[in-house]
């Protein structure tokens, strides 16, 4: 099985964990992951607005190169793969950005919207499937484990299409297939303050201590997530619950860590 | 441009028909930052539809969002209030020097954990 990957600048730097056993991962379970080729960052934060059109540019950059590879592409911080999912969705779904975009690259062939973009989470479930997972596994993860989604994997639930924004379960069938106990708090999906870290981090403070008081109310040991904004908020205000990356933690039980 | 030629922007911008709000608060009541802003979702629905775009234009109330899209995924009439909020703060910050954000506030939260992707994402959100 072979992916184009987008990592992202984040995972180069701060969150190198993320990455790192993300491929290490991917290896173990026969999965081939090529970089996309001068890959931009993706901007962090995907601009709602119609007329931003340069703000978009790296995502239809990357996306079009996975595309004249003929390949889908592999994201793992949910970050990037908010941004670029959403930039793709308007690609092939808004005639405005879609003839901004293309009229800026003048592409050979102009993109629009064709590839696939999958998480990592995603790529698990749907393209290796959780039971082979599983059965690959060599050091079952027996913790009680919450996951924590944050925004970012699952809003717009119409764009992101990856569980239902409301009630997800993909972490969880994650954390079953590695061997843990999945618990469950309603704060999964609530935000941890995201930017406001760098103009007031009181705000991820209040929400993150929320947050950390639930999982651990409910018996949680440990803590997953795919973000490194929601790693930095959540690991400043957790205290003595320990937070990991999902990749980080999928290494140690396929014995790659 | 004057504020009704503004506010008739923001709604172009955003993508979002105000006439759809049915004025039932599930936006603001979804809303986990409510407490630290001081005009919520609804009221930005509904101050734009209805010529009070100014009060909007004078709060930091649209810098307080965290665009965690929970009142966008909430809202039975798909309003989409957060696009909204975004194109406020647009609206501010395309304005010459009214950048949110300078390079060296970041130095007061900076410290060696902070991700690029938080100060990307600020930047992107408090600038131009
Ligand atoms: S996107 Fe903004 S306004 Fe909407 S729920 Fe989140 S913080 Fe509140
Ligand atoms: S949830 Fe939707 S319909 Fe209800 S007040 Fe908010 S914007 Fe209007």
């Amino acid at each position: 099985m072979k992916y184009s990957y987008y990592p992202g600048c984040t995972l180069k730097t701060k969150a190198k964990e993320l990455d790192v056993y993300a491929r290490k991962c991917a290896e173990k379970l026969g999965v081939e992951l090529t970089e996309v080729d001068d890959w931009q960052c993706c901007g962090g934060v995907y601009t709602t607005s119609r007329d931003e059109i340069v703000t978009k540019l790296s995502s239809v950059r990357a996306l079009n190169n996975a595309k004249e590879r003929g390949q889908s592409l592999v994201t793992v911080c949910s970050a990037c793969h908010n941004v670029i999912k959403r930039v793709n969705y308007d690609m092939a779904n808004d005639a405005f950005v879609n003839a901004g975009a293309n009229n800026y690259l003048q592409l050979a062939t102009p993109y629009n919207g064709e590839t696939k973009v999958i998480h990592f989470l995603e790529l698990l479930r749907d393209e290796i499937g959780f039971e082979n997972v599983k059965k690959a596994v060599v050091n079952p993860v027996k913790r009680r484990i919450s996951a924590y989604y944050g925004c970012l994997l699952l809003r717009p639930g119409n764009v992101m299409a990856m569980d239902d924004p409301e009630n997800p379960r993909i972490m969880e069938d994650f954390i079953s297939a590695i061997g843990g106990t999945p618990v469950v708090s309603p704060y999964r999906n609530e935000c941890c303050g995201a930017y406001l870290a760098v103009t007031d981090p009181a705000v991820p403070a209040r929400h993150c201590g929320y947050i950390t008081d639930s999982f651990k109310a409910k018996g949680a040991e440990t803590v997953i997530t795919a973000c490194p904004l929601c790693m930095y908020n959540l690991k400043r205000n957790s205290g003595d619950l320990p937070v990991v990356y999902f990749s980080e933690i999928l290494a140690e039980a396929l014995g790659v860590k | 441009m004057d504020l009704s030629e503004q506010a008739e922007n923001i709604k172009r911008i955003s993508g979002v028909d105000t006439k759809k709000c049915l004025r039932c608060g599930k936006c603001t009541a979804s809303c986990p930052n409510y407490e630290d802003m001081e005009y919520h979702p609804h009221q930005f629905v509904y101050f734009i539809e209805n010529g009070y775009l100014d009060r909007l234009l004078k709060s930091d109330a649209a810098f307080r969002c965290m665009t965690c899209f929970a009142c966008v995924e909430r809202c039975p009439r798909d309003v989409k209030p957060a696009k909204l909020i975004e194109a406020v703060r647009l609206t501010l910050v395309r304005q010459k020097d009214s950048n949110r954000l300078k390079p060296y506030d970041i130095i007061e939260n900076l410290n060696a954990d902070l991700p690029q992707q938080a100060i990307v994402s600020a930047m992107r959100k408090y600038t131009k």
